[in-house]
């Protein structure tokens, strides 16, 4: 999966957990939950989609990592290229 | 087969906790007795009419309030677009009480000044309560063991308010007799009154095909006319059900939305007998659907939804006769605010009744009083309410004794025992309580408590 494939993605996941929310023009360097409204519980959900969709295991220490879109797709890169 | 998680009964509690288990990536089987999902919340066709059970409106309507009001909360736990819901509010309600009326709509103002104008200082009171109401929600303190009519004279001084208060919140989710616990009075005093009530275009129908839609979609199942005759165990433990046909299914929880008593029954290791069997199904309702022929606006019933009671203490509790038309509550369908008006206008009139009589009236005499009681409502409905007898083209009702069928509530009590176990715990581990019995009542109350239960047990 490419960079951008990446960031497709998790706008995907983030959609369906947040049908609610506009997610155009998301600013890949601000921290996501200023741009979206996310919980805690959200966040939760997001590693889930990613363990269910992709087998990817975000362990806890690593969450501060996907923090920002930016963030979270360079940290996502290494683990997904070969999907 | 094996799953990882059955839920017993598809109501709005088995869905929400169905649903969530299934997004938590649990392989989830949904298994109801009955041949259409909903339970209390259902909806089935007589007379050419598709007619919705239990539905009168959903509280916590509150269009503006940010991710944290408590049916915004809900909706993304279970990934539900508000928008599909297509809430319409109510136009204005009444509260009926011995001569005196107030009117409430969605706009918390409406209520302060109406209570203010018939009972000067009121509005300072209501607003602390508001405030105290949300103060328990923001820290999860819904039950407290406190008794809500020991409290409220610290809110509001004059009993004849109190009663006023006091009769929408308990007709909308109180299981016990007479008085309700502090914390559940403030939860549904906020989600009636200040957060406000409305109605989803279509009825309750939607709602549930978009339910069993999600729960397909993320991977769950749900097997209808698929009756649970008993929980089994295995070291204590729950490890599946075996359904009224014989079939073994293996589980590594199971959820019951039964009730608890029922539940028990159903799990002989779990003990039916203390609190919770006490009081449990005392409460119950007579309930009549009026088709009008015509909507009731014509008629000069603007109300969307009407509380009445005719004595000076609201007597809240299981009545000597079979019905109790000392008080009830009207609830015009038709007059929310949708954006494509419904078909036809469906009243419902429903009051306290005594599940003993409807239960063990001999059939004959069942159906006698079932015909009977109905035009001996509408005969005794307040006179601020229009007669609308003559524009009523079809007519249902349920006592008790139905809601017993179509549910296997005990004594057809639909708000279950006063007892409530908001944890979902049960002595058996692996079995978890959901729905009526756990916590909150209630469209919102059951899912909220369902997917609170899921969230709780499945995240361990």
């Amino acid at each position: 999966m490419t960079a951008d494939g990446i960031r497709q993605a998790i706008i995907q996941i983030i959609s369906e957990i947040a049908p609610d929310e506009d997610l155009t023009g998301i600013n890949p360097d601000e921290p996501l939950r200023d741009q979206v409204d996310l919980d805690s519980m959200d966040f939760l959900d997001i590693v889930m989609e990613l363990r269910k969709r992709y087998s990817i295991e975000v362990p806890e220490k690593d969450y501060p990592q996907l923090a920002t879109m930016s963030s979270t797709v360079g940290y996502l890169l290494p683990r997904m290229e070969s999907l | 087969m094996r799953y990882d998680a059955i839920v017993i009964g598809a109501g709005m509690a088995g869905l929400a906790a169905g649903l969530r288990l299934a997004l938590y990536g649990k392989k989830t089987l949904v298994l109801e007795r009955h041949s259409r999902p909903g339970g209390l919340n259902s909806w089935y066709r007589a007379g050419g009419y598709h007619l919705d059970v239990g539905l009168h409106a959903l509280t916590n309507y509150n269009p503006a309030a940010g991710r944290d009001a408590p049916l915004n909360r809900l909706l993304r736990r279970l990934r539900l677009s508000r928008a599909a819901l297509k809430l319409a509010p109510q136009k204005e309600s009444w509260i009926l009480h011995y001569g005196a009326k107030l009117v409430f709509n969605n706009d918390f103002a409406c209520l302060l000044d109406n209570a203010q104008a018939r009972f000067p200082g009121a509005a300072d009171g209501l607003r602390k309560l508001a405030a105290e109401a949300r103060r328990h929600y923001m820290e999860d303190r819904f039950f407290t063991g406190e008794s809500a009519r020991a409290r409220l004279p610290e809110f509001i001084a004059g009993p004849m308010l109190r009663e006023m208060i006091l009769m929408p919140v308990m007709f909308y989710g109180c299981a016990a007799q007479d008085d309700m616990d502090w914390g559940q009075f403030l939860i549904i005093f906020m989600s009636v009154f200040e957060e406000g009530l409305c109605r989803p275009e279509g009825g309750i129908r939607p709602i549930i095909d978009l339910l069993t839609e999600r729960l397909a979609a993320a991977g769950g199942e749900l097997r209808l006319r698929a009756g649970v005759h008993r929980v089994i165990t295995s070291d204590g433990a729950a490890t599946g059900v075996i359904l009224d046909n014989g079939e073994v299914i293996e589980s590594g929880a199971v959820y019951s939305s039964a009730g608890w008593v029922e539940t028990a029954a159903m799990c002989p290791e779990m003990d039916p007998a203390g609190e919770t069997a006490a009081g449990a199904g005392a409460m119950s309702f007579l309930e009549t659907i009026h088709v009008l022929d015509r909507p009731a606006a014509q008629l000069g019933l603007d109300a969307s939804i009407v509380f009445y009671n005719n004595a000076p203490r609201f007597a809240y509790r299981k009545p000597e006769a079979p019905v109790d038309l000392q008080s009830g509550v009207v609830c015009v369908a038709g007059n929310f605010g949708y954006e494509t008006p419904p078909p036809f206008e469906q009243v419902r009139v429903t009051h306290i009744a005594n599940p003993d009589y409807w239960m063990q009236a001999p059939d004959a005499q069942y159906h006698t009083a079932k015909d009977e009681w109905p035009v001996r409502s509408l005969a005794a409905l307040p006179m601020d309410l229009p007669d609308f007898r003559s524009a009523i083209a079809f007519h249902d009702t349920f006592t008790p004794r139905t809601i017993k069928k179509f549910t296997g509530k005990l004594n057809g009590a639909v708000y279950g025992a006063p007892q409530k176990h908001p944890d979902g715990a049960t002595p058996v581990p692996g079995l978890y309580v959901i729905g009526t019995d756990q916590g909150l009542l209630g469209v919102t109350g059951a899912m909220i408590g369902g997917v609170a239960v899921a969230a709780r047990t499945a995240l361990v």
